[in-house]
């Protein structure tokens, strides 16, 4: 059997089309050898949830710089789990005022990641929390 | 292998692919990709309920507008009331690993339709524009009850041509400006085609292009059931008008392309081609994987290389002796 790979989707919800951080983090994960599914700005939480289904990835990481993550990312959670896969672990990135952080945990966002967040420090989480999954 | 009874889980599992259930089908491809014993074992078991979609493949160079294509596609064969499958292959990195996988930007406002179910695959090492788990994911779509599946490749080059081992019908992308008449006349990507589009139409060049492919079409001496490639052009896909028309024109060619292959018996030839290709694969990884594995983690094929590298003796002796050896 060959290794088990970790698949990660990048994912932008709402309104936003500040892209850079997401490409950039993309690109991270790819260099560190994980399998990054990207669908690009303007994503609803509904087709996001939907999406993270169809590829089977065990993360979705979500970058808002709008503001509007007190709503998306809480979203993204609530809809995996009406659907069965919140197995899938979320977590965020983008402008968050650190007053918003235990709100998003409450909500089910696993970790959150503010510009500044090293590289590696985002893979080194990956690595520590996500275990790629193997039943059916 | 004799089979074992089956597990309630596993008739499940079948029960519910086959109800199109698409976090089952898709956690099934992901284990097929990483290779997982169960997921062999699970394609046991769908296998007798393959081959009833009409599957579809889409290849040409990077950048020559496949995904969009297939995006509009799926628009139209939605339109038919089609279930759609579509599997898009991006490329691994040889050095890392990884792989971003991106076509499914193009195609996200079917994200929530439930007739379209959309995976990306990463080539993870397989060389001809495909990943090795897309002939066993065809099949699991198919069990799903996707009437047409749309297999995307990597963007190819000139050599690329595995999709036709896994599809019944071959689009081959060209745009225009991309080279001299005798790149029409070469072999291996343009011989494949069951369709050409010449995409970005709109762009100079393209009847040139036209020309090149006409010529080229009119040396054969005579098609395979009576069937002659067309080509069609479409424009700037932010042309809404012209672009549908020549969109409709491209989903009409696909089905008659299906409709000849039906009526000519040579769907039968092609569901063949896929067959021989899958026992062959099966027995590599029946027979010679086991073997590999076993030289590799022995520390053998080290000291193989060694030898090699030392010209003590040459692959084609090494390779007589293991067969005696393992193969008795």
């Amino acid at each position: 059997m060959t290794e088990k790979k970790i698949r990660i989707m990048v994912a932008k919800p709402g309104l936003d089309g500040h892209d850079r951080g997401a490409r950039i983090l993309a690109r991270c994960f790819r260099d560190a050898g994980f399998e990054v599914i990207y669908t690009g700005c303007h994503q609803t939480p509904e087709q996001i949830a939907a999406t993270a289904i169809q590829e089977d990835v065990d993360l979705v990481g979500l970058s808002c710089l709008s503001g509007a993550h007190r709503y998306l990312f809480p979203r993204v959670v609530e809809l995996l789990k009406e659907q069965g896969a919140d197995d899938i672990v979320v977590i965020g990135g983008g402008i968050i005022p650190d007053q918003d952080f235990q709100t998003l945990y409450d909500a089910g966002i696993k970790a959150i990641f503010t510009p500044g967040s090293p590289l590696d420090t985002i893979v080194r989480w990956v690595r520590t929390n996500i275990r790629p999954r193997v039943n059916l | 292998m004799t089979q074992k009874p089956e597990e309630p889980e596993e008739r499940e599992q079948l029960q519910k692919i086959r109800a199109g259930d698409v976090r089952t089908a898709s956690r099934l491809i992901r284990n097929l990709e990483d290779e997982s014993p169960e997921a062999r074992n699970a394609m046991k078991r769908i296998f007798p309920y393959t081959g009833r979609a009409h599957v579809v493949g889409i290849t040409g160079s990077p950048g020559a507008g496949k995904s969009t294509l297939v995006d509009a596609l799926i628009a139209s064969f939605r339109k038919q009331r089609k279930g759609v499958g579509v599997l898009a292959v991006d490329p691994t990195s040889p050095f890392t690993g990884g792989a971003i996988l991106g076509d499914r930007i193009r195609m996200q406002r079917h994200a929530e339709d439930p007739g379209v179910f959309v995976r990306s695959l990463a080539t993870r090492g397989a060389l001809g524009g495909l990943s090795k788990a897309v002939g066993d994911a065809v099949h699991v779509m198919d069990v799903m009850g996707k009437e047409l599946i749309l297999v995307e490749t990597v963007g190819t080059g000139q050599q690329e041509v595995e999709i036709i081992n896994h599809s019944h019908t071959v689009i081959v992308v060209l745009v225009p400006g991309m080279g001299d008449e005798i790149q029409a006349i070469k072999a291996g990507i343009m011989e494949i085609a069951d369709i050409f589009v010449i995409n970005k139409a709109d762009r100079d060049g393209s009847h040139q292009l036209l020309n090149e492919l006409m010529a080229m079409l009119n040396m054969v001496p005579e098609f395979p059931g009576g069937w002659r490639p067309p080509v069609i052009r479409i424009g700037n896909c932010f042309d809404p008008g012209p672009f549908a028309e020549s969109l409709g024109e491209l989903a009409a060619a696909i089905n008659d392309h299906y409709r000849s292959l039906v009526e000519t018996d040579l769907l039968g030839d092609r569901m063949k081609r896929k067959t021989m290709v899958e026992i062959h694969e099966a027995l590599r990884d029946a027979i010679l994987a086991p073997i590999l594995k076993e030289m590799t983690e022995s520390g053998e094929m080290e000291e193989i290389a060694g030898r090699l590298l030392r010209k003590e003796t040459d692959p084609y002796t090494i390779a007589e002796e293991v067969a005696r050896r393992r193969l008795k």
